[in-house]
């Protein structure tokens, strides 16, 4: 340890290891050295012994701004057993749940401290997924960073293509000029992700409060989307379909029949869940009322799509700040009341219902025109002019191994995806690569909200709200 | 096409969703609470020194930006000449945080220097709790250390990771590759020599 601490405080870790933190409350730190920064403590759930106020605040899940004393009554463990000690340590366990764990949705580690069965406390653990992709990004060309973006939220891979092609075509100054098609198309991609993806919830959701029935039927449909999108891209996931400058490629033939055929089968399919799980005293038992979260609360911390609009709040960046052609199409943002676990399942078993209602109406609308932008900066010629000539050749290999240059700026553009709004702030120093790509993944900060959703909640709730987050840990790690 | 980027004026399409109405109206404002505005491709941008950035997010606050949509940093390392307003200097580090207003439909964003050698920055959390993980992102990626952070610990990163992955100078790394020229020497740099740390 190199550092002068002024005002810091020591903690001791499970290793017996010492680490301090640096609280600089006048900016006094040494010429930062890399070892001395990467010994900042161990980001488990410590004892309370071992927390100062704000900490403890925040993983009781207190939201807004309370005294220290209003903190320190939250964090008091109440119900003392007779013939024990008041002492947290005695009182309560901290245990881990995950990062293997059916429940988790991937590698996501809870660290829980219980007083039986009562969660009092609540830490999530990420990074186990961290495969440095913002890192990654920097060295792929603008051309090839939708391979990279697409395996981020790895349920949704077409909304995450769709927003780093739109903040590139920002930075270029084309996003005005991509043909109407290549925009229709777009978003017929993006209401069938949105579509797959809250299946998937569908599935998921059902699985781990055990309507095991749920989770095939859920799977099950998810993969009559996925065949649609492995007609039309060639892929069922990561797809890298949509590009700077519009698609890949155009639809296939006999498109138009596939999609009437998903909205036709898919409706019953809906109905049938209603029947399953919306009306039934079980599921409603266990999801009413449990994970609660208020407008306030959810606006605080960040919470953006089904999370936000359980509370209430009808905020759907579709329909207010709306990119493509969202603004041609009708649909309802779809609200809740209560912002507890039953409202989240609701809204995202209707919003595939307003996805259909959106993709009817994409069926009606979609112009006839280009797939992508002729703009041969950013486009490659065409496979055909490649045969007879020498140019298109030397630019096809040109585009494909160099790249384009995009001009110096940073954008940030952001859309609705299924979890929320994901946003993508590319940083460009005029070369072919992005100098800076940063991904907001909605998961990353929704689940936030676990740590106050979980408070006084039982351990089989706990599973019911991390479901109802619908966290992709591929996106939370990036 | 040429380079340049184009503008959207008022009467884009909607594709542009941040048109705000700042940038709407014709008498755009230039400074919003002293502090200059900028425009980057239609989006609003606000620069503002290090001592006056938790006073103006507060001030936002109260005006309607009641979210932190993004807080991300960027290392300009490699890339120092970038335009700024007039009376800023460019420092090594940015922290830019991207504020949503929901009653009113409009974002901005927020970019603030950060020198290299005191790499701290006030942190947002009392004035918008949700900034706690990015503010733990940003500080593992890049050892910007947010000053009375309730956990400033890293959050990606193992905990004892030596280095801040996302910074200019921490290289990529490489895989040797059997039978090339390099193989025996090749190793894994986590520091590009020659570059200062």
């Amino acid at each position: 340890m190199t550092q002068t601490i002024d005002s810091g405080n020591t903690r001791t870790d499970s290793h017996g290891k010492v680490h301090e933190t640096v609280h600089n409350a006048d900016h006094e730190i040494e010429k930062a050295t890399l070892v001395a920064q990467t010994s900042e403590g161990g980001q488990e759930l410590r004892p309370r012994s071992e927390l100062s106020a704000k900490e403890l605040m925040r993983e009781v899940g207190a939201v807004l701004r309370i005294s220290e004393s209003e903190a320190a009554a939250l964090g008091a463990v109440d119900n003392v057993v007779p013939g024990t000690t008041g002492d947290a340590e005695d009182q309560t366990m901290i245990i881990n749940m995950g990062p293997q764990h059916p429940s988790t949705h991937g590698v996501l580690r809870l660290m829980l401290e219980l007083q039986g069965e009562t969660v009092l406390r609540c830490k999530p653990i990420i990074g186990y997924l961290h495969t440095g992709m913002e890192k990654t990004g920097e060295e792929l060309t603008f051309m090839q960073g939708g391979t990279n973006v697409t395996r981020m939220d790895y349920v949704s891979p077409l909304n995450n293509e769709l927003v780093f092609s739109m903040a590139t075509e920002k930075l270029l100054g084309i996003d005005q000029d991509i043909p109407e098609r290549a925009v229709w198309m777009r978003m017929l991609l993006s209401e069938m992700n949105r579509m797959s993806s809250h299946l998937l919830f569908m599935a998921t959701n059902g699985m781990d409060l055990g309507a095991v029935s749920m989770m095939l039927y859920g799977w099950r449909e998810r993969e009559e989307v996925l065949r649609f999108f492995q007609k039309v891209t060639g892929l069922r996931m990561n797809h890298n379909f949509i590009r700077p400058g519009g698609l890949a490629a155009d639809l296939p033939a006999g498109w138009r029949d596939d999609v009437l055929r998903l909205l036709e089968m898919i409706p019953p399919r809906l109905e049938e869940y209603d029947i399953l799980m919306t009306g039934q005293p079980i599921w409603r038992d266990r999801l009413q009322g449990v994970g609660v979260i208020t407008a306030q609360e959810a606006l605080a911390l960040g919470a953006t799509g089904p999370i936000l609009r359980s509370t209430g709040t009808p905020w759907d960046l579709r329909r207010d700040m709306p990119y493509l052609r969202y603004e041609d199409v009708e649909f309802d943002v779809i609200v809740g009341t209560y912002g507890d676990c039953f409202d989240r399942f609701a809204i995202r078993l209707n919003e595939i219902r307003e996805s259909m209602r959106i993709v009817r109406q994409i069926l009606d609308k979609m112009p006839s025109g280009d797939y992508r932008i002729q703009n041969k900066k950013v486009t490659p010629p065409p496979r055909a002019r490649i045969d007879e000539s020498m140019e298109a050749l030397i630019h096809h290999f040109k585009i494909f191994t160099e790249g384009f240059k995009v001009p110096e700026g940073e954008v940030y553009v952001a859309i609705e995806s299924p979890r929320g709004e994901i946003g993508c702030y590319i940083a460009s120093d005029g070369s072919a690569k992005p100098y800076r790509m940063h991904v907001r993944g909605p998961s990353f900060v929704n689940l936030q909200c676990l740590p106050h959703m979980m408070r006084n909640c039982l351990v089989a709730d706990a599973v019911a709200i991390i479901s109802s987050v619908d966290p992709v840990l591929g996106e939370v790690d990036r | 096409m040429s380079n340049t980027p184009t503008t959207p004026g008022a009467d884009a399409p909607g594709a542009d969703q941040t048109d705000t109405a700042e940038t709407a109206v014709e008498t755009a404002p230039t400074e919003i609470y002293g502090h200059p505005l900028s425009d980057s491709r239609g989006q609003t941008v606000v620069h503002v020194p290090r001592a006056a950035y938790l006073g103006l997010i507060k001030q936002l606050a109260d005006d309607g930006y009641m979210q932190v949509s993004d807080l991300c940093a960027v290392d300009y390392l490699t890339h120092p000449g970038r335009g700024l307003p007039d009376g800023f200097a460019a420092e090594r580090f940015e922290v830019v945080v991207n504020l949503l207003d929901i009653e009113h439909r409009r974002r901005l964003r927020v970019r603030v220097q950060i020198p290299v050698d005191d790499a701290t920055c006030p942190t947002l959390f009392d004035v918008h709790p949700g900034t706690e993980a990015m503010e733990r992102e940003a500080f593992d990626m890049f050892g910007i250390v947010f000053s009375d952070h309730p956990d400033l610990t890293r959050i990606l990163m193992p905990e004892d990771w030596e280095g801040h992955p996302l910074r200019k100078d921490y290289a990529v790394g490489v895989i040797p590759v059997q039978f090339s020229n390099d193989y025996r020497t090749a190793t894994r740099p986590s520091v590009v020599p020659g570059v200062p740390a």
